[in-house]
């Protein structure tokens, strides 16, 4: 570029770009991702793509967004890096402090209550999307969805984070009440596949979690072994 | 901030019939949006699909005016610029109208003067100059599809600032994004008829069922060497997916 026009560094908006100062120096580290989570009876399956990016340099491309909130609750995290990340730390100690009050394992929906009340507190400060999801013994496998706002709901299936757009119609036409974990696995997989290969801000490797009464079975898929979708 | 204007939308072209009333109309300020607002904007869904023999091209039948008020439940937005030639149009509705008549204009003077029908190519060159040339006025995207003897069934995209490319499928509109993943997924090359019907009828309904600017019935036509046929799936024999 033989001109540049210089634009003061708090203003932060996709056309200014100015060659003279690095991208990631105005921008804020950003989940911009795709992460999604299945009910199976018996348990639930989580997935989400490793990629965090500062503007246009990705930070880490072998995020882990699937972050243990308690033995067999787990969340994924979308949005700010940051501000998941504080979040996630802040409902671990609230969630950890509760179930050794209550001696014995918490419940799923207590996990997700926690992050609803703190983004809905925060709301005007957060920029946190956030899918709970586990398992415990009186519902069995749960997934509940915590977005942008402070909203929380249940869900069988749930997806979010910026590429979640563009699976929305793959995910409504191939799930099916009573998938078997295999078939939920293969699911979230495809779909994940499909969003990082759309959505400038999702890919890496694409890592997943089972949880079940039995624990915890944690999966990464490398990038060469993710199914191949025909495309033009 | 609002301004309030009224006027009178009267018939443009014959393949669209819009309104013949007076429709009153709110240019909302949104804070996050660069562009200013250009009255009725197809919040669309569109499509269109090669398949062996011939090409689909699809879209949903919803008009909206600002953002929730459905100013036409049926629209038709699949025009006709010659005999095997079909566009699709996304964007501001008024600008799109405009593009196709002068395209449907200078086609059938080209088609004319060449003793024979024209090219899928030149129909979406022309539209491209359009768009390129007048790219800081206008607010539309364009697919053309359709069936010419010399490369069979093809499909054109122009974007709105007058990129012309050609691809075996397409999809665009501000419903499209949430069909990525399913076309990504759904298509292969070389389907048969009714495969690609039922590709494209689960994209749009599928679409339709997640952005609220899209909406309505089905609209496809089916360009093959014999001709186009135009087929509408209305709302009630949609697919259903499990949550509905």
């Amino acid at each position: 570029m033989a001109a540049t026009l210089q634009f003061p560094a708090n203003v932060s908006s996709f056309n200014n770009y100015n060659d003279a100062v690095p991208d990631w120096t105005q921008r804020e580290v950003s989940t911009g991702t795709t992460i999604m989570a299945v009910e199976f009876d018996g348990g639930v399956v989580m997935g989400a793509d490793s990629r965090t990016t500062t503007g246009a340099y990705i930070a880490n491309r072998v995020t882990d967004k699937l972050t243990p909130i308690h033995e067999r609750i787990f969340c994924c995290r979308s949005g700010s890096a940051a501000d998941t990340q504080a979040i996630a730390d802040a409902v671990t100690y609230q969630l950890g402090f509760h179930s050794i009050e209550l001696d014995e394992a918490p419940l799923v929906q207590t996990a997700a209550s926690l992050f609803k009340d703190m983004c809905y507190r925060y709301r005007e400060e957060l920029m946190a999307g956030i899918i709970v999801a586990g398992w415990d013994k009186r519902r069995g496998g749960q997934v509940y969805t915590v977005p942008v706002g402070g909203m929380m709901t249940r869900q069988p299936v749930s997806v979010g984070g910026s590429g979640s757009s563009y699976i929305y119609g793959y995910v409504d036409s191939n799930y099916k009440t009573g998938m078997s974990k295999e078939e939920c696995l293969k699911f979230t997989a495809g779909a994940l596949t499909l969003a990082m290969e759309r959505d400038g801000s999702s890919g890496g490797v694409v890592r997943l979690a089972v949880i079940s009464e039995l624990g915890v079975e944690r999966q990464v898929i490398l990038g060469n072994q993710l199914q191949q979708f025909s495309t033009a | 901030m609002s301004v309030y204007i009224t006027f009178t939308v009267e018939r443009l072209v014959d393949e669209i019939f819009i309104h013949n009333l007076y429709v009153e109309f709110i240019i909302m300020e949104r804070h996050n949006s660069y562009s200013q607002v250009k009255g009725v904007s197809t919040g669309t869904t569109i499509l269109a699909v090669t398949f062996n023999g011939g090409v689909i091209i699809g879209s949903d039948s919803r008009a909206s005016m600002g953002e929730s008020y459905v100013s036409s439940k049926t629209i038709n937005k699949l025009i006709q610029v010659h005999d095997k030639i079909f566009c699709c149009i996304a964007g501001s509705l008024a600008d799109a109208q405009a593009v196709t008549k002068m395209a449907k204009f200078q086609l059938s003077f080209h088609s004319i003067q060449m003793e024979s029908p024209p090219l899928v190519k030149a129909a979406a060159s022309i539209m491209r100059e359009l768009c390129y040339n007048n790219k800081e006025e206008l607010q539309a995207g364009f697919i053309t599809a359709g069936w010419d003897r010399k490369k069979g069934p093809q499909i054109y995209v122009v974007s709105m600032g007058g990129m012309l490319l050609s691809q075996p499928f397409t999809i665009g509109g501000s419903g499209s994004t949430y069909i990525y993943g399913y076309v990504d997924a759904k298509f292969k090359p070389d389907m048969s008829l009714e495969e690609a019907t039922q590709f494209s009828t689960n994209a749009l309904a599928l679409a339709m069922g997640r952005d609220n600017v899209s909406g309505g019935v089905v609209h496809l036509v089916v360009i093959t060497e014999a001709g186009a046929k135009h087929i509408v799936v209305p709302g009630d024999k949609l697919p259903k997916f499990h949550d509905e």
